[in-house]
């Protein structure tokens, strides 16, 4: 692959690894060895068992973590000087919303960090809170809304210097079912009006199908990628698509994509000896 | 409706209080005992009066020591705290000399102060003990408050490409502001408590506890005056803790 054509993609992952405690007693290999290219406007999901480095993958193309090895490029830069010009944006399962600041000045304080000046960046902020349907909010305190309505305020606050890309960490981990399906059709929403391209680690299957154009399995010991399926629901999903075919396909396809991942690491095992 | 409100909610303790000092009024008649071992309310309360210059004057004093001591301690504490998160090598340093210092009794430190520093003509040495222990609550709570920031919150900073500097004042010290007002809170009442103690100590011969002393062998009911301008004082600067902080929730909604 040329240089010219990693100028293009979203992020570039090659030859990833990390190893926590290197060289210590207590060592992990969390990535063993990982690429993944993104496109821009792709909606790709991560998925996997606990400690299949899901979370650390996502950590080290947001420069979060340094790799051991391997190198990560975002938005045809090195991921530190990505991180630098904030190129992304990021959203944790905990909205991690400041709870000193009202709603607004949560929104504000990566423009603030840019320097903005405050007319332009309350302009910015009344534009993120109609994004997220949020309009009258800007006033509020973060524990006076609801849980679902403090993620898309983390949202609108990942979004509001319109990085290319979108980093989320299980971001609707900590909803109930319902309001987690209808943040899910919200995030394509927005990511159909602003084109972001969107990196999301999940545990459930159903999400990671419901959104994404491809699902990036993992599986754990060390981490790594054992398959990516791509699911052609078409851009236009909505509630309906939950009740599609296709949708219950992919499901079962990911589902098993999950286990083939189990049954190599035991094959893998016997082939060793 | 908040006049409404503020009834409801202060007429329980009003009427217990009521209630104590009714049943404390006739214990002490109906038993008939002696004013030097337990005034009655009336008695204390027409001692208050009679000797509200003198209980006025040594409140006053007391007050001021306690006041100056609890913002030399604060301002120290906030500064020492700010350092030691900073800077690694000066928490080293820092805190073992703090908790050190700490754990010296008041019966030591203000006669060695007192010795030092002109203590039979100024009230410098009842100042500095209370900024000490001022000091060290506001120290450890701030401290706390500076690094007890969430993961996440952290997380978020660097993603942004943030400076320690501005993680330090956008992240760091607003989260430590409800810490400091939590030391305030029990610091400040603790100054006037040691500001009082302090007096024991010898030294200037004036303030609450003086007073408090000189009574002790006459009748309780003039000792007791002077616990009413100690009580009154320690609430006072409760109250104006409780009252900082939630101005300073105010201010901080509509910033």
């Amino acid at each position: 692959m040329s240089a010219a054509t990693d100028q293009a993609k979203a992020v570039v992952v090659s030859d990833v690894s990390m190893v926590f405690n290197q060289g210590g007693p207590g060592a992990v290999a969390a990535l063993d060895h990982v690429g993944l290219e993104v496109e821009p406007g792709d909606f790709v999901s991560l998925i996997g068992p606990s400690g299949c480095g899901k979370s650390t993958l996502l950590r080290v193309i947001a420069n979060l973590l340094e790799p051991t090895a391997g190198s990560v490029l975002v938005n045809g830069k090195s991921a530190h000087q990505a991180r630098i010009d904030q190129d992304y944006g990021m959203a944790f399962q905990q909205s991690g919303l400041f709870e000193w600041r009202t709603v607004t000045k949560n929104i504000e304080l990566p423009l603030e960090l840019k320097g903005w000046d405050k007319q332009r960046r309350r302009e910015r902020v009344s534009e993120m809170l109609e994004l997220v349907k949020l309009p009258d909010r800007g006033g509020h305190m973060p524990w006076e809304l609801s849980g679902g309505q403090q993620q898309r305020i983390a949202i609108a606050r990942a979004l509001a210097a319109h990085p290319p890309l979108l980093l989320m960490d299980e971001p609707f981990g900590a909803l109930d079912e319902m309001t987690r399906e209808h943040m899910q059709s919200e995030l394509l929403q927005i990511c159909a009006a602003t084109g972001t391209t969107v990196v999301f680690v999940t545990h459930s299957i159903p999400e990671a199908v419901y959104l994404s154009d491809r699902v990036v399995v993992m599986s754990a010991g060390p981490g790594r990628i054992t398959d990516i399926v791509s699911v052609d629901l078409g851009r236009d999903r909505d509630e309906d698509t939950r009740e599609d075919d296709t949708f219950y396909k992919k499901i079962t396809e990911v589902r098993e994509a999950l286990r083939g991942g189990e049954l190599t690491d035991s094959a893998r095992g016997i082939e060793d000896r | 409706m908040t006049t409404q409100r503020a009834v409801e909610t202060l007429w329980p303790p009003a009427l217990f209080g009521a209630a104590f000092l009714v049943l404390w009024e006739s214990v002490v008649r109906i038993f008939d005992i002696a004013p030097f071992t337990l005034p009655a309310p009336s008695a204390i309360f027409t001692a208050f009066v009679e000797r509200f210059g003198q209980v006025r004057e040594a409140t006053f004093e007391t007050g001021t020591n306690a006041l100056v001591g609890l913002l030399l301690g604060i301002v120290l504490g906030v500064l020492a705290s700010l350092l030691t998160v900073r800077f690694v090598q000066v928490e080293a340093l820092l805190t073992p000399l703090a908790v050190a210092v700490n754990a010296i009794p008041i019966v030591v430190i203000v006669p060695i102060l007192n010795n030092m520093l002109f203590g039979t003509t100024s009230q410098l040495p009842r100042r500095l003990m209370v900024m000490l222990i001022v000091f060290f609550v506001v120290f450890v709570n701030v401290s706390k408050g500076l690094r007890q920031v969430s993961a996440t919150h952290l997380e978020l900073m660097r993603s942004y490409a943030a400076s320690p500097t501005a993680i330090m004042y956008k992240v760091r010290v607003p989260n430590a502001l409800g810490y400091l007002f939590t030391a305030l809170k029990i610091a400040a009442p603790l100054a006037v408590i040691t500001a009082f103690v302090a007096e024991y100590f010898g030294g200037v011969q004036n303030g609450l506890a003086t007073g408090v002393r000189n009574s002790l062998n006459g009748s309780k009911d003039v000792t007791w005056a002077y616990v009413i301008g100690a009580s009154t004082l320690g609430l006072t600067f409760y109250l104006i803790s409780v009252a900082l902080e939630s101005a300073a929730g105010k201010v901080n909604r509509t910033a």
